[in-house]
């Protein structure tokens, strides 16, 4: 039974040293990131930090980043795959009690969520106000979770073959529960408090905070008017 | 029908347009930047442009059987109807190749790791 921490990464030079150092002070187990097309020495950094670097040719977006690190983690035979963000906001003092709940077997997806326990980083309040309303509409279609938005994700070898052929491409994590869910994993939420990123910038500008919801929505109606992925 | 001069100009403007578009689609193919079944649409849509608008009574009479009461405006509709429907099979033809460039990416990304791998490997002897 083994374990992958999977660390997506754009032009995070300045962090991804110490986000992998970090990790790897939390946990023994193998860590990968995925460099996103990079115009700067991220997997350079992220080799050096010990990690094994998978790297796009070219930038393919967050969702094929994930995508990426699932396929090596199925490749592989990894058993559970916990995603931490590259900017250092997920703190991986969460990644034991994951892998414990995964280890359990009542779930098939761990979310940590910034909302249950209303510690930390909370984002600001338009943001706030979006990631409510995006829980509200994906409860409508099959999930609720108070996080949906949230990329500090576990999931096991269940979630991962369901996952890993067909990962959501632009702001995926909303769309992701939702097919995870209709394809019937079990999500369940803990509290985690997160940080605010301390360098280079998040990769959803205010413009695109409005495009953000509207592709979201739209990704989540679309998934539920597709045919069901069979279980 | 009373025809004006410069209905007449407007026609071999129309004309000129035409052939010249015909000639830059098969230089295009010729130089192999055109791929032949973009090819036949465009000549297809250029050719049934062109005899629309130098063949007057074909436009008057499609016009007429359709209710259109200023003839040439059938000629904006035409042409309206067939940029939308390329527009649309370009969005398809995008959203395809953005996905094949998605797989391709990832297998580089992953079979790179892979040879890396071996190559630090020591070897087996």
């Amino acid at each position: 039974m083994t374990n992958l921490v999977i660390i997506p990464a754009f032009n995070e030079s300045d962090a991804i040293g110490a986000v992998v150092r970090d990790v790897r002070a939390h946990c023994d187990y193998d860590i990968v990131v995925v460099d996103d097309g990079s115009h700067d020495d991220t997997a350079q950094r992220a080799a050096e930090a010990g990690a094994v670097v998978l790297r796009h040719p070219c930038n393919l977006g967050i969702g094929a980043a994930v995508q990426t690190a699932y396929l090596f983690a199925l490749r592989r035979g990894y058993d559970r795959v916990i995603r931490q963000d590259g900017d250092g906001q997920h703190d991986p003092s969460y990644i034991p009690a994951i892998v414990a709940i995964l280890e359990g077997g009542d779930s098939d997806i761990v979310v940590g969520s910034r909302f249950l326990a209303r510690e930390g980083f909370q984002s600001t309040l338009v943001r706030r106000i979006g990631i409510f309303i995006l829980s509200i509409v994906s409860s409508l279609v099959g999930t609720r979770t108070t996080d949906p938005t949230s990329g500090y994700w576990g999931i096991n070898r269940r979630a991962l073959r369901i996952l890993a052929p067909r990962f959501p491409d632009d702001y995926p994590e909303t769309e992701a529960l939702v097919i995870a869910a209709q394809a019937g994993c079990r999500i369940r939420e803990i509290p985690v408090v997160m940080r605010a990123r301390t360098t280079g910038r998040s990769s959803i500008s205010a413009l695109y905070s409005g495009f953000y919801m509207v592709k979201v929505i739209l990704a989540l109606l679309v998934v539920h008017v597709r045919p069901r992925h069979r279980r | 029908m009373f025809r004006t001069y410069e209905l007449y100009l407007l026609e071999s403007l129309a004309l000129v347009i035409g052939l010249m578009l015909t000639i830059f689609v098969i230089g295009a193919i010729r130089r192999n930047s055109l791929n032949a079944r973009y090819a036949i649409l465009w000549v297809g849509a250029g050719g049934v442009l062109a005899a629309l608008s130098v063949y007057r009574p074909l436009l008057d009479f499609i016009a007429t059987a359709v209710g259109i009461s200023y003839p040439p405006s059938l000629l904006f509709l035409v042409a309206f109807v067939f940029l939308l429907f390329i527009v649309l099979h370009y969005s398809l033809v995008l959203s395809s190749h953005r996905e094949a460039i998605r797989h391709l990416a990832q297998a580089v990304a992953l079979l790179e790791q892979e040879l890396e791998e071996q190559r630090s490997k020591p070897p087996a002897e």
